[in-house]
């Protein structure tokens, strides 16, 4: 009997890894695709792309391409400006927006349930569609910096930044996951004179390290990921992010290795920037001993 | 050595100072990612700085796919550079628009180039390109060889019938994937450069050249029918295929899958790579002539440049013809002058791509001069996808007809 | 919640005050310009002055208008047929140049049917692609909202056991989010390509070559099927992250008293995992819906609408006209319509999931 359980065991945990790695290879395949065809000449990288040699690190293999790609674009410096613009967002839009959030959960204020409502509806709005009517305001504000008083945000970081501080999809991820959290709790806190500062920092942000991980990936790949935007505002080179950087390498015949390899590059900070967070985002709220 | 360097500094200073009473020329221009292209567009700045001591023209390069958004971005924005360049047939619409102003060049300079690349609007010249590009039918002398055909010449081009037969003997061979690559891979401006004209050569068009107030008639008329049928039946044939993976367009006839490949003398050097016997043919005529499209990249000035003169002086410059041929060497295209494809591998007497030269002026035809361009080419675009796809004919080219017209009326005739 | 304690409107403008105050600036304002662009004739580029035309934008795109067709007869009355099929006078001869039906000049036929009997009904658009765009979202939406929510709870849930290696596999499922839509809808083309493929050859080696090959993005009848299964392959991945992060919130205690009394997996999730999702639930199917609604770098990159107009959608539309079509008056029409669109879904779907009392 007890052999039994024990092949039983061995079998359903050896089932369970099938399906894990099955969907795994689902997920996978075209990144890996991706990688391979960046380590191959064009004309083989088309070759195989319609066969299991294109997920192989097989032929005239060498990292030609990637030396390619740093010719044709200063692939270092929107790189750079992707991640500079980025990280500030994230760090700015997860403050901004899960304080909003706070107040929206578990403060009572005038004006209250208007405003959530108005920002949700905001949410439904595709950037595209208020894409130029933003041009035309960013282009004629002015800016406050240590040589005075400028006017029009062009060619900056800021026109990058400050329009997607906040948005109404980070705040409703925060308010939907603070709805879960115990709410006597913070009355409980606020009856001992806590200060809404003090509950914030000590009690909800704790129990949100999920939240605030998924609401910074979020924002890191809305972030990373702007392409429109950028191409509106910048019209210096040393400005531009990587999205308006893949367009380097659409020329009338394209490099696809080239494409390949700049694109496994630009991957590479969301992923790490993923991995970092993974930890966060199973941070059980039963660890930090507080119970529903 | 305390002289030297004294010298040395003063002479830093006396450049210092030099430089700094030239008036810097704000330029853009579509080559970001190109380097050839960069670099041979940087030497003709560098050369012209040195040049003379008013003017110092400086760069921001832009990757092509992106250009004339930023262009209009920034026109929005008001914030444009002094000098930039132009798709040729987007140019009215950006001076119609007020983004540009024209240019102020000897026009007796400019007598001997190409007629595609003088870009006119309203009687005055915006713009002025150093090069055109051209299209032709690309395949390999083997090919006609084998398949019995006569090779076409500009005198006598094949009839639609001889292509339509030399189609048939590609497919029929069962060599090739498909007989005809005609690039329906390339979306965007691909599609009214490319296959405009032989809507032409039917004697069709995409609007009404005598007065650009309407596409009636000549987009829905019955040479457009007789295009469109024609269109139809080389993917419902199974000549071509509608859909086209755009890997297979860059590299399908190099791997041997097309007979024939409509294309740009861009991409020619890559065909002559693989194929020695690579020929370039020129269009068919389908009753009306012969066609190919005209006019590529050009100059202009802006229209809120302080300094048009300064402009002018670079783009001027930029005209001799030891540039012209530069670009050629560089990038393939075909210079502007005769004297300047002398000077080139490719095009001077006997060069591979000789016959590019001769195509683009007994050819070739600038797409219609009118700032509604811009639009109706997006209608032309999707109305032949359509078409390709096995939309009705005649009821696609109604409701193209009718959107060119509304388009037209909303912009009060474009200024025609 | 509601005591003395927790009221304080100091703090409570003084915490969402900031992003309020952006969100007000970079995204409410401009779009109430977008708003009253709509009602004129703006372009993106144009000396021409911009006019107040009212409602003709949303005329223009909304106008549908029914025609009843007899089918033709020949001189002994007799039904003229074609391919076994009536013959109905042509629709062109009604709608150009017909100086008796202004009212249809410009219209094109969208579909038709007959409700038995001879006659047939035309319905006719003034704007058929845009009506496409509209009938294919909702297509999208209704297929990738329910399926790519269910599809993100099961991976959770299969991702939320114990097992040793399982933050490498959380990894792997996580990896198509973090490439850009555009990347992908790059990739997905050669994986999807007509001829050699890679999905074709893998069918046609998994058949023995029964499986013909499949022309995935240049097929009307599969263009859409073919992104919307990419699309939620793409950003699968992403939801099953949120669900992670609510299962999170379900305290163990819970699991712990299930187990002792034995409860099947079934009853566990029934009674304890999915109540307990709730708020998630709501946010995942309205970020969902929200995400499918705005479906457009998909459509950019692969088929630009096409093969006839099966893949063209709202947003796609809104982008061509503003954009490429220099017309930002209809762009922003088509913008306020899908807003409009959205939020009374979104209200409808507020009602549904009420809380009860």
């Amino acid at each position: 009997m007890a052999m039994i359980a024990a092949d039983n065991r061995g079998l359903r945990l050896v089932t369970r890894y099938a399906v894990l790695v099955l969907i795994a290879i689902i997920f996978v395949f075209p990144l890996v695709f991706m990688l391979m065809s960046s380590l191959k000449p064009d004309q083989q990288l088309l070759q195989d792309s319609g066969n299991l040699r294109a997920f192989l690190p097989v032929g005239d293999i060498s990292l030609q391409n990637y030396t390619d790609a740093f010719q044709r674009a200063p692939v270092a410096t929107f790189v750079f400006n992707s991640v500079l613009v980025t990280g500030i967002t994230v760090a700015l839009s997860l403050l901004l927006c899960s304080a909003a959030g706070f107040a929206f959960v578990f403060v009572r204020w005038k004006g209250r349930d208007t405003l959530l409502a108005l920002l949700l509806a905001t949410l439904i709005l595709p950037f595209e569609t208020i894409a130029i009517p933003l041009l035309m305001m960013v282009a004629h504000l002015p800016w406050v910096g240590f040589d005075g008083v400028s006017w029009g945000w062009l060619n900056s970081y800021r026109v990058q930044i400050i329009p997607f501080i906040a948005d109404g999809l980070t705040v409703f991820l925060f308010v939907q996951y603070f709805k879960d959290l115990p709410g006597e709790l913070i009355e409980a806190a606020r009856v001992e004179g806590a200060s809404w500062w003090q509950i914030y920092r000590r009690i909800v942000m704790p129990l949100s390290g999920p939240i605030f991980a998924t609401a910074a990936i979020l924002k890191f790949l809305v972030m990373y990921n702007q392409y429109l935007w950028p191409l509106m505002v910048t019209q210096e080179e040393g400005y531009r992010p990587v999205m308006v950087g893949l367009q380097y390498f659409f020329q009338l015949n394209v490099a696809w290795g080239e494409v390949m390899a700049y694109l496994s590059m630009i991957t590479v900070p969301v992923l790490a920037f993923y991995l970092y967070l993974q930890k966060a985002f199973i941070a059980s709220i039963a660890s930090t001993g507080v119970k529903g | 050595m305390k002289m030297f360097t004294l010298a040395a500094s003063a002479a830093i200073l006396a450049w210092g100072s030099a430089a700094q009473a030239q008036q810097a020329l704000s330029m853009w221009y579509h080559g970001a990612g190109n380097e050839v292209e960069s670099r041979i567009i940087n030497q003709i700045i560098a050369d012209f700085n040195a040049s003379q001591t008013d003017w110092k023209v400086e760069l921001q390069s832009f990757p092509q796919a992106a250009y004339n958004d930023s262009v209009v971005a920034g026109a929005l924005a008001g914030n444009l550079p002094d000098i930039l360049d132009v798709d040729g047939p987007v140019m009215p619409n950006w001076a119609w628009a007020g983004y540009m102003q024209p240019l102020q060049i000897d026009e007796s300079k400019i007598e001997n180039f190409l007629p595609g690349t003088k870009g006119y609007w309203d009687g005055k010249l915006y713009s002025i390109g150093l090069w055109d590009a051209a299209v032709a039918l690309v395949t390999r002398q083997s090919y006609l060889d084998e398949l019995g055909l006569r090779t076409p010449t500009l005198e006598q081009p094949w009839t639609k019938d001889e292509f339509m037969a030399a189609l048939d003997a590609a497919k029929a061979s069962g060599r090739f994937e498909y007989a005809f690559d005609p690039g329906m891979a390339w979306t965007g401006e691909w599609y009214p450069y490319a296959f405009s004209p032989f809507l032409q050569s039917f004697g069709g068009d995409i609007v009404d050249r005598s007065t650009y107030l309407t596409a009636e008639g000549a987009l829905n008329g019955e040479a457009a029918m007789a295009f469109g049928e024609w269109w139809q039946g080389l993917f419902k044939n199974g000549y071509a295929q509608a859909t086209q993976d755009p890997a297979d367009r860059d590299g399908g006839f190099v791997a041997g899958k097309y007979a024939f490949s409509w294309n740009g003398n861009w991409a020619a050097l890559n065909a002559l790579n693989a194929f020695p016997d690579t020929v370039f043919l020129p269009a068919p005529d389908f009753g009306n002539g012969p066609k190919i499209g005209a006019a590529s990249w050009q100059f202009g000035i802006s229209a809120t440049s302080k300094f048009p003169e300064g402009a002018s002086a670079f783009i001027e410059f930029a005209l001799q013809d030891k540039y012209l041929a530069a670009f050629s060497d560089g990038i393939g295209l075909i210079p502007a002058t005769r004297t300047a494809a002398a000077m080139t591998e490719n095009y001077k007497e006997g060069g591979p791509m000789e016959v590019f030269f001769g195509l683009t002026e007994a050819q070739a035809l600038v797409r219609p001069v009118t700032p509604g361009y811009v639009v109706q080419a997006k209608v032309f675009e999707k109305a032949l996808a359509d078409i390709a796809n096995g939309a009705d004919v005649a009821s696609t080219l109604d409701a193209a007809v009718d959107e060119i017209n509304a388009d037209i009326e909303k912009n009060g005739g474009y200024g025609h | 919640m509601a005591s003395k304690f927790t009221v304080s409107n100091r703090t409570g403008w003084l915490m969402a005050g900031p992003a309020i105050l952006l969100i007000a600036g970079f995204v409410i304002l401009p779009f109430f310009l977008a708003i009253a662009f709509s009602f004129t004739n703006q372009r993106l580029i144009s000396p021409n002055p911009t006019e107040f035309v009212g409602l003709a934008n949303y005329r223009q795109l909304l106008g549908v208008t029914m025609v009843t067709l007899e089918p033709v007869r020949d001189d002994t009355g007799a039904i003229v047929m074609q391919d076994g099929e009536p013959e109905y006078p042509s629709l062109r001869a009604l709608t150009r140049n017909n100086p008796d039906r202004p009212d249809l000049a410009g219209m094109r036929e969208w579909f038709s049917f007959s409700l038995g009997g001879e006659d047939r009904t035309y319905v006719l658009a003034r704007d058929v692609v845009f009506m496409k765009a509209v009938v294919n979202t909702f297509i999208f939406v209704l297929i990738v909202a329910p399926v790519q929510a269910a599809l993100a709870l099961g991976l959770a849930l299969l991702i939320n056991q114990r097992l040793r290696g399982i933050n490498v596999f959380r990894a792997i499922y996580f990896m198509p989010v973090v490439v850009s839509i555009v990347v992908v809808s790059l990739l997905w083309r050669l994986i999807y390509d007509g001829q050699s493929g890679l999905l074709n050859n893998l069918l046609g080696a998994i058949s023995f070559g029964m499986i013909e090959p499949v022309n995935w993005l240049g097929n009307p009848s599969t263009a859409l099927g073919a992104i919307i299964a990419m699309s939620i392959w793409q950003a699968v991945g992403f939801h099953m992250v949120i669900w992670l992060s609510g299962l999170q919130t379900i305290s163990p205690t819970l699991y712990e008293a299930a187990a002792i009394e034995g409860a099947s997996k079934w009853q566990v999730f029934r009674y304890i995992t999915w109540p307990g999702l709730r708020n998630t639930a709501i946010l995942i199917l309205i970020v969902i819906t929200m995400q499918a609604f705005g479906l457009f770098a998909q459509i950019d990159v692969m088929t630009n609408g096409g093969p006839l107009d099966s893949t063209q959608t709202i947003v796609f539309q809104a982008i061509e006209r503003g954009y490429g079509k220099q017309d930002i008056s209809g762009g922003s029409a088509i913008s306020v319509i899908l807003f409009l669109i959205v939020l009374s879904i979104s209200l409808i779907q507020r009602w549904l999931t009420r809380e009860k009392t």
